[in-house]
């Protein structure tokens, strides 16, 4: 999964929605939900199948110019792994 | 940030009623007597007064929630309130064209229980035949596209099936495999001679259970269940007292665990009479095992206290009479002597004839 080529999607179980109660973002899924800060929820809102795991990393380089590319890319590829151990994304090479 | 309190999920009980008679029902004895549900607007308030504190799970279920003929209203609200909706349910009675239906009115997933991957001996023990029914109706699910949770309750009779079961779940397309042990409460309680299996049974199910976790990881979710009886310490019953979960019943008590209402001397507020919010942060039942003021020794001065909260307040008051008590599931238990002679008489019973006391509509009658 973790291939630069690859392209994630969220599995269509996983429901993101906005949190009244603490303004982040949640990740629904069967009997469970992860609570996302606003980099997790950037890179899951481009977990869409379109993007390659290289293209989100370099979508968020640009909006993080004060980072580190290899620390950008360090932390698409951890959430990514959280996302694909629970079995929430399908990937599409 | 989040609060110490907040209900992330609602477990809304539209009925006790239920096709099948699993003799590990959880819910309370003399369920059949309650025939006073709650209404669908009653139910269509308390959707969007949980989501307003905080609700963003729901979980739909009984008995049986396909009996409720207003399941399809309810699973809309949910719905349009960005509830994440989980219907729970044996299956049955269910038609292709109504779970289709819940589908386009925004149901988000789907678990079934099976008794067990024998069709004689799961239609056995469901007291019904239910068996070849509760396959095509995964099948359903998966071809409409749900995550589909196969729920499997274990015990003495069907725990050595555990490999067959995680086959099973693989093929039907399971996304999440849930093998609990039963809880030993309501019919569980009373048939727990039964039910309850060896220690042996249990380190071998597991063993089977965790390989298959690892071989399908990201596929398939494998959770196993211990039962509280073989463990060292007790399970934080649903996440502590009033601390993530609100369950309200089909005749509309509001309680922080589905046989909270069996404890003595606690009063539960019902949501007819009240909102929900007022009852989760006034209700003086809800706030009663908050905290760690109330909790006795040895968990008062437990490391592990903000872990398991003392354990679960209905098997310390079931086994123990006392609902202060410390659950004596839990080693340090001074009544854990209890759950050890439960242990010794499951592996003295190995290999006997099991009679089950069956839950039924009419009374309390044997099978």
């Amino acid at each position: 999964m973790t291939s630069a080529t690859a392209r994630p999607r969220l599995s269509p179980k996983v429901r993101l929605r906005f949190d009244r109660q603490t303004g982040r973002s949640l990740l629904l899924y069967p009997e469970r939900g992860l609570e996302l800060n606003k980099t997790a929820t950037e890179i899951a809102r481009l977990c869409t199948g379109e993007w390659t795991i290289e293209d989100i990393a370099h979508l968020l380089a640009r909006r993080y110019v004060d980072v580190s590319t290899g620390e950008i890319k360090q932390d698409v590829h951890t959430f990514l792994d959280t996302l694909a151990r629970r079995g929430l994304l399908q990937d599409q090479q | 940030m989040t609060s110490e309190y907040r209900p992330y999920t609602l477990i809304a009980e539209l009925t006790y009623r239920c096709p099948l008679r699993c003799p590990y029902c959880s819910n309370p004895l003399g369920f059949a007597h309650h025939m006073d549900e709650i209404d669908t607007d009653t139910w269509l308030r308390v959707f969007q007064e949980a989501e307003a504190l905080g609700v963003v799970q729901l979980n739909l279920t009984g008995g049986e929630p396909l009996l409720r003929d207003d399941l399809e209203l309810l699973i809309e609200k949910a719905g349009k309130l960005e509830l994440y909706s989980n219907l729970i349910t044996s299956g049955i009675p269910l038609t292709f064209e109504r779970l289709s239906r819940f589908r386009t009115l925004g149901l988000n997933s789907v678990q079934m229980s099976i008794q067990s991957t024998r069709p004689t001996e799961s239609d056995r023990i469901a007291g019904a035949p239910s068996f070849r029914r509760k396959l095509e109706a995964m099948h359903w699910v998966k071809s409409l596209e749900f995550p589909l949770t196969m729920n499997v309750v274990l015990h003495r009779d069907n725990i050595a099936e555990i490999a067959d079961l995680i086959a099973l779940a693989e093929s039907v397309s399971a996304d999440r495999l849930e093998l609990a042990n039963a809880q030993y409460g309501g019919w569980a309680l009373q048939n727990r001679p039964a039910l309850l299996p060896t220690r042996e049974q249990v380190e071998c199910a597991r063993t089977i259970a965790a390989g298959a976790r690892m071989r399908l990881q990201g596929k398939m979710e494998v959770l196993f269940v211990t039962p509280d009886y073989y463990s060292v310490y007790p399970k934080s019953c649903m996440d502590g007292w009033g601390r993530r979960f609100i369950v309200v019943n089909p005749q509309g008590l509001a309680l922080p665990c589905h046989l909270a209402h069996t404890l003595p001397g606690l009063h539960f507020e019902n949501v007819r009479q009240y909102h929900l919010s007022d009852i989760w942060h006034h209700s003086s039942s809800f706030n009663q095992f908050r905290g760690d003021g109330w909790l006795p020794d040895p968990c008062r001065t437990c490391d592990r206290r903000d872990r398991d909260f003392g354990g679960c307040r209905c098997q310390a008051f079931h086994v123990t009479g006392n609902a202060f008590s410390t659950d004596p599931a839990c080693s340090l238990s001074p009544n854990h002597g209890y759950v050890e002679s439960a242990r010794s008489q499951a592996s003295h019973l190995i290999g006997t004839p099991v009679l089950f006391e069956y839950r039924t509509g009419r009374g309390f009658t044997r099978a």
